[in-house]
């Protein structure tokens, strides 16, 4: 395991969990290994003691398949969010203080008004496991000093839309973070770059200029070398040029971006 | 009054737009123009104008959707309005988790009756009556679900559908009856098959108890000088039924008189356990819901292989989706709580392209559904059970034979994960204490399910019954898992816990008494779905997401406080005692007073007896006249095709656990293992594979039991898995099984799992058995009955040290050598070459079936297993269905990469090239090593069976030289691999 060197803070880092939610153990463990301090919280449990968010500088709202996407992805979650935690997460976020959505947190997020736009059933109106390549073309300190990110997805609804005023604003405002593109892990599957239709290949959006990012893959699953799709053929190209082979996965970087904005 | 909510979308809808293409392909007289889709919520509660527009308002996002009240309008013209909603008492999750939704919106409650149903309404331009009637059909399962066909013209006049509230209205129920058995054997004999007949003078459905049986309980009851309640009737046919009791496998057989499942399943473990001494992997097997393995110092491994065959058929969808979630908690209810880590499936199916149609009944009413159907409903139903749960599902396989067409199997697995030990606790055990409270965890009751158990162990006809159908819901059961195996299992809240599966309360608590010693619950107690149910239904139902636990009294508070803040249901319904005795009350009065002995020992034996079946024996498959055309067709094959489209569509990457996925290489190719890191601080890995032969069965079934265990077990060594360290499962899927014929069938398959057991010194750790996948029914000429060929799934796991190790299927690099490891003989019995002959040229082919030498090949995987450990292994992939020929061109394809192989003189005593590349001779492995560690590889080889075959080529094509060259591309290769299953 790969720890940044110890420094005297980590930053505390909420993964929200409950109804549904079900990435918050590896998510928490991506901010753990990146040098954070992470806790799972139950909503119900913030939702009684709102003050606990004073003790956070990140929250996370994980990937997951909250109330099962029953009233489309994200809005039911979103919805207990919007009603019960509404002024506390604006609070939150007046503090110099980080936030991502991944997957169904990315739905819970815009469902909750917190980023804009709308997560659209899938262009195919099926479910998608795969891998993507993502570039980056937004500021962030989420994604600071990256250019591009092999990650995965798994999805029914990721098709981002906003309507073409909006779209326009948020491209000039940089607020359009990543982009699925045909890099390293689609050429090599033979995949389109996009998997879901979305709008311009949007794949993550910012707000409260930057702090807040959204996006459907899931950095989380893509913090091991091994869990790339293609890691048995890197492995033997490593071996046979007499390289080491990697521990860490892509997406451990967003992590520890997250880590250093406070380090 | 009821108010209906309609959401539309305002922006283009690819749910419409595949739902269009779906309808075009239904052969209708005039294709459809267009499809709009307005999904409604028909509230049944008391709320005011501004509550209705205020959840309204939230059930949209107003950039993308629009919303309507009670009249929902058409967007634009349209030929028929179709509403497809559920028939009461249908679980229905989105309108609960709308009701749940409102409740948190408004801060209400809704009282009891109130509820929220959902359904969907499609707008369909241009198309006749008739056609909208078709794609009506097309569009629901009537057991479960109600359709209504609107014309434009009707839907203007009426004002739309209208706000129809599908409530549960029960009459009231009957009152407990006194059943007498001192009656003829012929009417004995129609209440174990009919049920017991009702005060209205309806039978209300299969005891599956036989005359032996009746006559056993009629026998208990005379002792006790009196008559069985209706209940206790209803309880001793749940948990004598077969699926619960497994009394085929158990019933003395011939000379074996333990039982095959205590002789040969049973007896493998037992004898490899001791064996094995320190070295024994098992810790706890054949006695929870699970079989559990080490996995490391601190945690244990478990496995568990469920079917859900009987109710597949009928709701494909429903039964699917309640089968993986039901097996998550054979995971959840082992020992104090394993947490599901991966999920597995198995489909044996009929080929959807098969168009024979099949009643239940006689009239031709009770129409089986198509068997596309029952393939759609089945990979959707895993689909949404496993993606809801948050559970990866990286393998699986579909396996087609025709005779599949009456009940397909079902099957579906959930690997756990469990700490040895908390706060000095072992986890891995249980003991309900006397004084403990029984509660009941999660979803509440109604009439779902009843009869699942017995139904389950009986042919389906025309008596199957509806209520037997279920549909899953995976979020009420996320919350309780959550809470379990985070929060209440640590904190030592509870005593112990069980699965509510197969005949609900009567199953699990009758099960847990046995720990303390007797039982005593309070129907009254038990909350329900609705009103109406009578104490039996309330007693036997197998209402989804249910775990029974022992909670003692001063844990209780602390657990149903911890249980509320987690949205999680719980109740005390009862405790448990050590008074010998199961008593159910009801009303204040007794309804159950049986003793655990007579419920779970007095089961009668049966002799069951054996008679060896006639075999013709058919002429072996001819040579294979074009072997390119014939391995391109085989890669098109249904049980050998890609079906990427379901790996695509499975969540395999949740948990952040994937290692070795269900497509590996640049050309995404399925393999025969998966791997999973469970613990993401651990760089151990669980290796899982299965594998079936059910062709084999028409020529022998202990050849087919032989393979099937050798297969799985191979595949999971040539994936990464140190041989010695290798757990079995055991899934018998047969048919008739009091035909002695079938039973001799068996005895051969149970002894082929004791010597390959014991061979390969890999114990069984669970199992599990479904004997009777029978259909009886009828086609267009009259009446038919459709059995299954005798199936055994076997399954293999293990743990790997180090998941960096493990093994993808795919040639890495142009240069890298080629080697085929063990004989290959003249094998093309039960073949899938001589299958796809056989219909071909509509001959049944016999010939030679695979003889498993385990002596031989067990020297073979632990030389593969050397030879991977000291990294010489670029590639490798178990030769399996299809023979050499199909695993070159998979470890081809996966790669990208082109290869030259020649076959001239391979080991064993195949001759002929039809024979080397199709025959399917277990025990095989052809492998990829750089070249520059092929010498030393070599050496290593030495004395074993084995021939350095060819070479990685850049180009994307292949070459099989045997005095001539056959050479095929890649492309010609994909195109037939992709070919069978594009578009699904």
């Amino acid at each position: 395991m790969t720890v940044l060197q110890a420094t005297s803070y980590k930053p505390k880092a909420l993964v929200f969990a409950g109804y549904g939610l079900n990435c918050e153990e590896e998510t928490k463990f991506a901010f753990d290994r990146a040098g954070a301090e992470a806790e799972i919280v139950h909503i119900n449990d913030l939702i009684e003691k709102p003050e606990l968010l004073n003790d956070f500088q990140i929250a996370a709202m994980p990937g997951g398949f909250s109330y099962g996407d029953d009233l489309g992805s994200g809005r039911a979650y979103g919805l207990r969010v919007k009603n019960h935690l509404q002024r506390e997460l604006s609070k939150f976020l007046q503090r110099d203080t980080l936030m991502i959505g991944i997957c169904n947190g990315f739905q819970i997020l815009t469902a909750a008004g917190i980023l804009p736009g709308a997560l659209l059933d899938n262009s195919g109106a099926r479910y998608v496991d795969r891998w993507v390549d993502v570039r980056v073309t937004g500021d962030s300190p989420w994604l600071f000093g990256l250019e591009s990110l092999m990650l995965p997805i798994a999805h029914g609804e990721g098709r981002y839309h906003l309507p073409k005023q909006e779209l326009k604003t948020l491209r000039e405002e940089g607020r359009i973070a990543l982009k699925y593109e045909k890099g390293e892990v689609s050429k090599h599957l033979d995949l389109q770059a996009n998997p879901n239709g979305s709008i311009e290949n949007i794949a993550g959006i910012t707000g409260c200029r930057g702090r807040v990012l959204g996006l459907m893959p899931h950095p989380e699953r893509a913090q091991f070398f091994t869990q790339l799709p293609h890691w048995p053929f890197l492995k033997q190209q490593y071996q046979r040029s007499g390289r080491e082979i990697p521990k860490d996965g892509p997406g451990l970087a967003v992590f520890k971006n997250a880590v250093k904005y406070f380090v | 009054m009821a108010v209906r909510i309609g959401v539309r979308k305002t922006v283009p809808d690819s749910r419409a737009s595949a739902k269009l293409a779906h309808f075009r392909t239904l052969g209708l007289s005039k294709k459809p123009s267009d499809v709009a889709i307005v999904d409604c919520y028909v509230i049944d509660a008391s709320i005011s104008a501004s509550g209705v527009r205020k959840i309204a308002e939230a059930l949209i996002n107003p950039l993308v959707e629009t919303v309507e009240v009670n009249s929902i309008s058409a967007p634009g013209k349209f030929s028929h309005a179709i509403e497809i909603g559920f028939h009461p008492g249908v679980t229905d999750n989105v309108g609960n988790t709308c009701r749940e939704m409102i409740c948190d919106l408004l801060k209400a409650k809704f009282k009891t009756g109130e509820a929220v149903y959902s359904s969907k309404i499609y707008f369909v331009s241009g198309v006749s009556d008739k056609d909208a009637k078709t794609i009506a059909d097309s569009l629901h399962n009537p057991l479960i679900e109600r359709a209504r066909v609107l014309s434009y013209q009707q839907y203007e006049k009426e004002g739309g559908f209208g706000a129809l509230v599908p409530k549960v209205k029960l009459p009231k129920p009957e009152a407990p009856l006194k059943i007498d058995l001192e009656v003829s054997d012929d009417e004995l004999v129609a209440i174990g098959k009919l049920g017991i007949l009702g005060r209205d003078g309806k039978r209300r459905g299969p005891l599956a108890l036989d005359l032996l049986y009746m006559k056993a309980i009629r026998e208990h009851f005379r002792t006790l000088k009196r008559k069985p309640t209706d209940i206790e009737l209803e309880t001793l046919a749940q948990t004598w039924s077969e699926h619960c009791k497994h009394t085929i496998l158990s019933s003395p057989l011939d000379e074996i008189k333990e039982g095959l499942f205590k002789t040969y399943i049973k007896g493998a473990t037992e004898y490899v356990r001791t064996k094995k001494g320190e070295k024994d992997i098992c810790v706890s097997v054949f006695k929870d819901n699970s079989g559990a393995i080490a996995f490391d110092d601190e945690y244990l491994v478990t496995h568990k292989v469920e079917t859900h065959n009987s109710p597949s058929a009928l709701d494909p969808f429903g039964g699917a989706i309640t089968g993986i979630v039901g097996v998550n908690r054979d995971a959840l209810g082992f020992g104090l709580g394993a947490r599901p880590i991966a999920n597995t499936y198995g489909f044996c199916l009929a080929d959807p392209k098969d168009k024979r149609e099949f009643w239940r009944d006689k009239d031709r009413t009770q129409k089986m559904l198509s068997s596309r159907r029952i393939m759609d409903g089945v990979i959707e139903g895993v689909r949404a059970g496993g993606n809801q749960s948050g559970i990866p599902t990286p393998h699986g396989f579909l396996s087609f034979d025709p005779r599949y067409r009456g009940k397909p199997l079902v099957f579906v697995g959930t690997l756990g994960l469990i700490p040895r030990e908390r706060n000095g606790r072992k986890l891995y055990e249980k003991e309900a204490q006397p004084g403990d409270f029984i509660v009941m965890l999660g979803g509440r009751v109604g009439a779902d399910g009843i009869h699942g158990a017995t139904f389950s162990s009986e042919a389906i006809d025309a008596g199957s019954p509806a209520t037997a159908v279920q549909i899953g819901d995976p979020i009420t059961q996320k919350k309780f898992t959550d809470a379990i195996v985070r929060e209440a299992r640590n904190l030592g809240l509870y005593t112990s816990i069980t699965d509510n599966g197969a005949g609900g309360l009567s199953s699990s608590v009758g099960e847990m008494a046995k720990e303390s010693g007797g039982c005593q619950v309070d129907l009254d107690k038990v909350p329900l779905k609705y009103p109406g149910l009578a104490p039996w239904q309330i007693w036997i139902s197998e209402s989804q997401e249910r775990m029974t636990l022992a909670v003692p009294p001063k844990k209780w508070q602390e657990f149903d406080v911890l249980m509320k803040k987690r949205g999680v249901e719980a109740t005390v319904i009862g405790k448990f005692t050590q008074t010998g005795k199961c008593i159910v009350t009801s009303g204040g009065k007794k309804m159950v007073d049986i003793s655990l002995e007579f419920l779970h020992e007095g089961l009668p034996v049966r002799e069951l007896h054996t008679k060896k079946p006639v075999r013709l024996t058919p002429q072996p498959v001819p040579e294979s006249r074009d072997i390119k055309k014939d391995l391109l067709e085989l890669m098109a094959r249904p049980s050998i095709a890609s079906r990427a489209f379901i790996a695509d569509q499975y969540d395999h990457e949740v948990q952040a656990s994937s290692v070795i996925k269900p497509l590996q290489g640049s050309g995404r190719v399925h393999g025969d293992a998966a791997v999973v890191k469970p613990v993401l601080t651990s760089e151990r890995g669980v290796v899982v594979a299965d594998a079936l032969f059910p062709t084999y069965s028409d020529l022998d079934t202990y050849a087919m039991a032989a393979s099937s265990i050798d297969s799985a077990l191979r595949a999971a060594v040539v994936a990464g898995a140190d041989p010695n360290k290798i757990a079995l499962l055991d899934n018998f899927c047969w048919c008739s099984s009091f035909d002695e014929a079938r039973l001799y069938e068996l005895k051969r398959a149970a002894k082929a799992c004791f010597d390959a057991a014991v061979a390969y010194e890999a114990p069984f750790v669970s199992g599990k058995d479904s004997m009777f996948n029978d259909f009886k029914g009828y086609d267009d000429k009259g009446p038919v009955a459709i059995s299954v060929p005798p199936t055994l799934l076997a399954t293999a796991i293990s743990v790997v040290d180090d998941v960096l190790n493990t093994v993808s299927i795919d040639f890495k690099q142009a240069g890298d050598r080629l080697y085929l490891l063990g004989e290959t003989n003249d094998e093309l019995g039960g073949s899938e070459f001589s299958q796809m002959r056989g219909e071909r040229e509509n001959v049944s082919y016999g010939g030679n079936v695979p003889q498993v030498s385990f002596d031989a090949n067990k020297k073979i995987y632990a030389a593969y297993a050397d030879a991977n450990a000291k990294g010489y292994i670029a590639s490798g992939i178990s030769v399996g269905r299809g023979g050499l020929a199909v695993a070159f061109a998979k470890s081809c394809m996966a790669g990208m990469l082109g290869a030259e192989i020649n076959l001239g003189e391979i080991p064993g005593n195949a001759k002929s090239l039809s024979q080397k590349l199709f025959s399917e001779t277990q025990g095989r492995i052809l492998l990829s090593v750089a070249a520059g560690k092929s010498e030393t590889f070599e050496k290593s080889l030495a004395g074993l069976p084995y021939k350095r075959i060819g070479i990685v080529l850049s180009g994307k094509k292949i070459t099989i030289a045997n005095g001539k060259m056959i050479t095929i591309t890649l492309a010609e290769l994909l195109q037939a691999y992709r070919s069978m299953f594009a578009g699904f």
